[in-house]
């Protein structure tokens, strides 16, 4: 049983990090239609700009700082304007194929600026175990929790008890209606975007110090976010959460009982049966069709 | 493409012909591969121009058929058995595997279709890499054989990229022949409107099923191709990311245009070797470039053709018009 606790505990701190980046992506396909494949990369980006931030010089606290405000630049402002404002009316597509484009660049752009090599990343809680109930977690899984614990429930206090997270609620369902009660729809997607790069910049500061900071880290983290997006609910916060938890138990569960060759296998099959008979996925609303 | 006149585009289809065949005669072994490979991805692109571009089917597993289709032939031609009888199996099977995946389609349209999809190419990539008692798991199958075509060894990389190009044309002609006979309206009727097209009779159910199957199936032909090709085959080349390459180059040529996936192809497989000077940058640049233009055109290169010649088709109309109207006037 000791085992089933600590996988327990490993797969929620690594479910809880998918769901910062599963909640982005529902954040930006919600609000503007974009199905973002370069998610993955854009949680990638910010260890490195971090590490290039103390290459140069500045401390640790201060590069998290500079780090995640450059990645709002970035990955929040610069995308939304330079990539998806000029592709938002062409349609789901070639937005989502230019996204796979970025992705490309991104990747090269770290190989070939940064290092092909995987780097160390410092991390933001100390090293250590700590005893529950007669068990020991370490430290690391904890902070991680709780990070992202503080990130999702500070996100869904905005969207549901403020009137800027109402009016960003009211921009999402129906920009037409919205636009017309007064709501700026375009500065609420706008903080979106950058809502979303301040997410994959959190996560980047968690996750990297675990998996170590690499240019190719971040497809196999996009995919997880992807399947949690989904499983979830394509079109709900909630879900996206829910969705990142279980697959991160899920995952973790699988390496231990099913096997490490095909542990990868489990959340694609689990995706495939929620898409199959539940397609608005576990917590979402059904879409309209479009025929 | 309506706008040459016709004796002018047939001329024009001639020259492209002819220099796809001498042109590469004196061209070094890299040179031929990569011309070869170009034709390989061009068949498996325009497997999956039929399943996105004619019938509206957003498919993200043609790597994961190419790969089926590679693994096909290496390990029967490995055991002895000649290229075109696992040049068939592959396309069999991946017929068979394409119909079932077509399933889903029925069920979820658009992105979700994109998701099952992504997770199937995810899973065939696991299977290739872990069933090592069939595909020789990560050490891959070495020593695949080139074929003999009518008693020519094909061994050299000259006559293979004839291989390659002969199979590009008959699927090319199958391709044309297909999507202006009755099917492929129909798999037309299915991307515009599948509810008009359900009302007008057209099986949707089977119709789907069969853009998925046929598209797969190209990308079979494509694997068999492909492992004869390189010689050497492992799980890495068809992982995710040639899937995902293979929707940028239909898009990129434009979906739903013949000729499309040729573009697209020779966009991804040579624009890289041509940037190749830049070093490290050459990666970085494409991407760059595949961006620039889909801002630039959404509807891929031949999209801004297709622009420009209806453009040019309305300015000559309605300078038709203002002479027919002035004729009138002088008329009165």
């Amino acid at each position: 049983m000791s085992n089933l606790f600590d996988l327990l505990v490993a797969g929620l701190a690594t479910g809880a990090i998918y769901a910062l980046v599963a909640v982005g992506f529902t954040l930006l396909w919600q609000t503007s239609q974009t199905i973002n494949f370069a998610q993955g990369e854009f949680v990638m980006l910010p260890a490195f700009l971090m590490l290039a931030a103390m290459h140069a010089g500045a401390p640790f606290w201060l590069a998290i700082i500079l780090g995640i405000l450059l990645s709002m630049i970035l990955l929040g402002l610069g995308f939304k304007l330079l990539l998806v404002d000029p592709m938002m009316r062409h349609g789901v597509l070639p937005l989502a194929i230019a996204t796979m484009a970025l992705a490309i660049g991104l990747k090269e752009a770290v190989k070939q600026f940064f290092s092909a090599e995987a780097s160390p990343f410092p991390s933001i809680v100390p090293t250590g175990d700590v005893s529950i109930f007669g068990h020991a977690v370490s430290l690391q899984s904890i902070g991680v929790l709780v990070v992202a614990i503080l990130a999702v429930v500070g996100l869904t206090t905005l969207l549901n008890r403020t009137s800027l997270g109402h009016q960003m609620q009211a921009a999402a369902q129906n920009p037409t209606v919205a636009r017309i009660i007064g709501v700026p729809v375009e500065r609420m997607i706008l903080l979106t975007f950058l809502i979303n790069a301040f997410l994959v910049a959190l996560a980047s500061l968690l996750i990297t110090p675990i998996y170590l900071a690499k240019f190719s880290s971040g497809e196999v983290l996009g995919q997880a976010a992807f399947i949690a997006a989904i499983v979830g609910g394509f079109n709900q916060v909630r879900g996206a959460i829910a969705g990142g938890l279980l697959i991160g138990v899920l995952d973790n569960l699988a390496a231990a009982y099913v096997s490490t060759q095909y542990r990868a296998a489990v959340p694609m099959i689990f995706l495939i049966a929620v898409i199959l008979f539940r397609p608005q996925g576990l917590l979402g609303r059904a879409e309209e069709r479009t025929v | 493409m309506s706008g040459f006149a016709k004796p002018l585009k047939i001329a024009l289809g001639l020259a492209i012909i002819a220099g796809l065949i001498i042109v590469p005669m004196n061209f070094n072994r890299y040179g031929l591969f990569i011309l070869s490979q170009w034709a390989v991805m061009s068949i498996a692109a325009m497997g999956l121009n039929l399943t996105l571009g004619y019938a509206g089917q957003v498919s993200l597993a043609q790597g994961a058929f190419v790969g089926i289709g590679a693994y096909a032939a290496a390990i029967m031609t490995t055991h002895g058995w000649p290229l075109p009888a696992a040049m068939l199996v592959a396309i069999v099977l991946s017929f068979a595997v394409g119909w079932v995946l077509g399933y889903p389609a029925l069920r979820v349209q658009h992105h979700y279709l994109a998701f099952v999809t992504l997770a199937f190419s995810t899973l065939a990539f696991l299977v290739f890499r872990n069933e090592s008692w069939l595909t020789g798991g990560i050490y891959g199958i070495s020593n695949i054989p080139r074929p003999h075509i009518f008693g020519f060894a094909t061994n050299k990389p000259l006559p293979f990229y004839y291989v390659c190009l002969g199979a590009l044309a008959i699927v090319s002609l199958a391709v044309w022949w297909l999507i202006r006979s009755p099917w492929g309206r129909a798999f037309m009727a299915l991307r515009e409107n599948p509810l008009r097209a359900q009302s007008l009779g057209i099986d949707t159910r089977r119709y789907t099923l069969m853009a998925f199957a046929i598209g797969s199936a190209l990308g079979g032909v494509a694997g068999a191709l492909y492992a004869p090709l390189t010689q050497y085959i492992d799980p890495v080349p068809f992982n995710l990311s040639l899937s995902l390459d293979l929707l940028m180059m239909v898009i990129v040529g434009g979906a739903g245009f013949y000729f499309g996936p040729f573009l697209g192809a020779m966009i991804a497989v040579l624009l890289p070797e041509w940037l190749r000077f830049t070093e490290g940058y050459y990666l970085m640049l494409y991407a760059i470039a595949v961006m620039l233009l889909l801002i630039w055109s959404p509807t891929g290169i031949l999209g801004i053709l297709d622009r420009y010649m209806a453009e040019r088709r309305t300015k000559a109309a309605s300078a038709l018009r203002a002479v027919a109207k002035s004729r009138l006037e002088t008329a009165q």
